[in-house]
């Protein structure tokens, strides 16, 4: 499990890195969103890999930590997941504005000479 | 009183995000009501910001024992509960910034915040996102700060649409974006290895770690110093900086010449905290180094001001870096001393260039590109036409002699910026090469604080050659130019940072020995650790 966590992470923050270097802007937005995906699931698996065990700690059963994954980066990944789709709409906000005033979807918003 | 006192902490943070949610739900039309809001909220920051620089200081050691007051959230004592922390450099970061936000405030009431709907909200986040990022005691929520700044300044950075804003507002939102999630990484690498994000907490773990987990560890704290460093503008990460400060509204750059302090700040406190190792702060000496010549050349090549301005800007951030990436505990006092000046000076001269561009008659520098965009586009930004954005609306008195006035705060501003006497930025670049000098040891002084020296003084020679050149063009050329309208409510924020300047000039030696105090204990963060991890005692002790 641990190995094809490790290669998700790798595949999407390899994919997003490439395509944020990308001249056309959505290329740009699609590359940050797989960066942020990537982000997320390196942050959950900082938490430690588990399966069968809940984040939150059932009152009736007995308190040992041991049973319960760590719950920590669950809540962290919700916040990170929250304000990275917030400023992602942002983005795409900015980009259609660009594009609008541009005519064009390069990032510099003019085509590169060639 | 006592409520006061004891929920003083969280108010920095609460006042603002208060106002910005009761100006969203104002009607549109209600100008004077948002402006107001907007005032009363920075004067109660300052007041705070006041309050809490006394009582972090020695005079008043029976409400915080250390210097060190903590503000449990919700009452969660402080490794699991989120705290807020404030010693004597967070409570000079807030003042620093609430001095900063009412001078942008005023100066924009004169014409920029038209419409007003969205900015005063966005502003007072603005400043909420700094005082939160100031005074967090974990590492999370530095990070839900930063965001929370880092939004309303996207939003800032876009006032006044035109494509060339856009286009450097798009970029400069691409960079932070990319560096919050280096941020994150960071932030999960420390957490998988330490198990916790509280920071004084972490300074305990970090030291106990053994060395297997120290590398990771290590790799952890370099990413989130990477992030930290974007933000800070240092090179070779900041090409986004000029572009997109030279092109925002005066008063949004103004106020942006305090962010840029955040990610020193987080390094400053940061850094300390974790201990870093010696080849981690040899690096940042040498990005510093490299920051402050990229920009001196940059500041020889920008043809106009507000473009110098921000070059002026990152050579701060230069020689702030190299400065602490020496290593000296002896500097880090001087080192916030010469921030502080160079906050003020940045944000007035951010302000003046707003005026002075006014002077042209032609050609304004991002006049070509504001040529009107197609309408949908006022409909996508809740803009009704462009004309609010004019200057010709009159608000406040015009002041006579607008030329010499504006003369004379340019000449105080290049002043400030070269650090020639007799305003405090001589003092601020005095005291840091005298301490790098004194303080080196026995054996004869190390060939990097010589380099140091070197840039400092190349670094505002640089400034003064560029800064001579811009105003002869502005004041002196034979070209005819027009004699601006100012208005006394622009004028006066500028000239009031300037004679805060001056001020800080006279009263050198009792600022400094605040920051000195300030620094000594930034570097033994045992009192700090001690105040966080003491208050959950406390807690225990009181329940059965």
């Amino acid at each position: 499990m641990e190995m094809v966590y490790a290669l998700v992470i790798g595949v999407l923050a390899g994919c997003g890195t490439w395509l944020l270097l990308r001249p056309r802007t959505f290329q740009v937005l699609l590359g940050l969103t797989l960066l942020s995906y990537a982000t997320n699931i390196f942050i959950f698996g900082m938490g430690r890999l588990a399966v069968h065990k809940a984040p939150v700690i059932d009152a009736s059963n007995s308190i040992d930590p041991a049973v319960y994954a760590d719950p920590v980066p669950q809540a962290l990944v919700l916040t990170a997941i929250v304000i990275g789709f917030a400023t992602t709409a942002l983005f795409l906000v900015v980009l259609i504005a660009l594009r609008g005033l541009t005519g064009t979807d390069h990032v510099d918003g003019r085509e590169s000479e060639e | 009183m006592n409520l006061i006192l004891q929920h003083l902490v969280v108010l920095p943070v609460v006042v603002p995000l208060l106002s910005a949610a009761i100006m969203v739900l104002l009607p549109e039309e209600r100008r004077t009501a948002r402006v107001v809001l907007a005032l009363v909220s920075v004067l109660i920051q300052l007041l705070i910001g006041a309050a809490l620089l006394y009582l972090t200081s020695d005079a008043a050691p029976f409400i915080w024992p250390e210097g060190v007051g903590v503000y449990a959230i919700g009452n969660w004592a402080a490794p699991f509960g989120i705290v807020l922390v404030v010693d004597r450099l967070s409570a000079v970061m807030v003042t620093l910034g609430a001095v900063v936000s009412i001078a942008t405030l005023v100066y924009s009431i004169a014409r920029w915040d038209r419409p007003a709907q969205p900015f005063h909200s966005l502003f007072q986040l603005l400043t909420m996102g700094l005082n939160g990022a100031f005074l967090t005691g974990d590492l999370f929520n530095l990070f839900v700060f930063f965001e929370v700044l880092l939004a309303s300044s996207y939003g800032l950075v876009l006032r006044g649409v035109g494509a060339e804003r856009v286009r450097t507002g798009m970029h400069y939102i691409a960079v932070n974006l990319t560096a919050s999630l280096l941020f994150l990484i960071g932030v999960a690498l420390i957490y998988g290895i330490a198990g916790t994000l509280n920071m004084a907490d972490l300074a305990g773990r970090a030291a106990a770690l053994n060395p297997s987990d120290r590398a990771l560890f290590d790799a952890g704290a370099a990413i989130l110093g990477v992030a930290f460093l974007i933000k800070a503008g240092s090179w070779p990460l900041n090409f986004w900086l000029p572009g997109a400060y030279s092109v925002a509204l005066a008063p949004v750059a103004a106020a942006f010449a305090m962010m840029t302090k955040v990610g020193l700040y987080a390094v400053l406190r940061v850094g300390t905290i974790l201990q870093e190792d010696e080849t981690l702060a040899a690096a940042l000496f040498y990005v510093g180094l490299a920051t402050l010549i990229t920009a001196s050349i940059g500041m020889l090549g920008a043809k106009h001001l507000a473009r110098l301005v921000s070059f002026s800007l990152l050579a701060s951030m230069g020689i702030l870096l190299a400065t602490f990436g020496l290593r000296m505990e002896a500097l880090t006092g001087p080192l916030m001393y010469y921030m502080i000046v160079s906050v003020l000076t940045t944000s007035a001269f951010f302000m003046l260039t707003g005026m002075t561009d006014r002077t042209r008659i032609t050609d304004p520098p991002v006049s070509k590109d504001e040529a009107p965009p197609p309408r949908p586009l006022y409909v996508a930004f809740g803009v009704r036409k462009p004309a609010d954005y004019g200057i010709d609306e009159e608000v406040g008195i015009a002041i006579p002699a607008a030329m010499a006035f504006l003369g004379l705060m340019f000449v105080c501003c290049v002043l400030l910026v070269a650090g020639l006497p007799p305003l405090s930025g001589f003092v601020a670049k005095f005291a840091l090469l005298a301490t790098a000098l004194r303080g080196a040891p026995q054996s004869g002084v190390p060939i990097e604080t010589w380099t140091l020296c070197a840039a400092i003084i190349l670094s505002g020679l640089a400034a003064l050659i560029a800064l001579s050149r811009i105003g002869m063009r502005l004041f002196w050329s034979v070209a005819a130019r027009a004699t601006p309208r100012l208005r006394v409510l622009e004028a006066a924020p500028v000239a009031a940072l300037v004679l805060l300047c001056l001020v800080l000039t006279v009263a050198a030696d009792p600022v400094a020995r605040y920051l000195n105090t300030a620094a000594r204990s930034l570097h033994q963060p045992d009192t700090y650790v001690h105040a966080v991890l003491a208050a959950r005692s406390r807690e225990e002790a009181r329940r059965p």
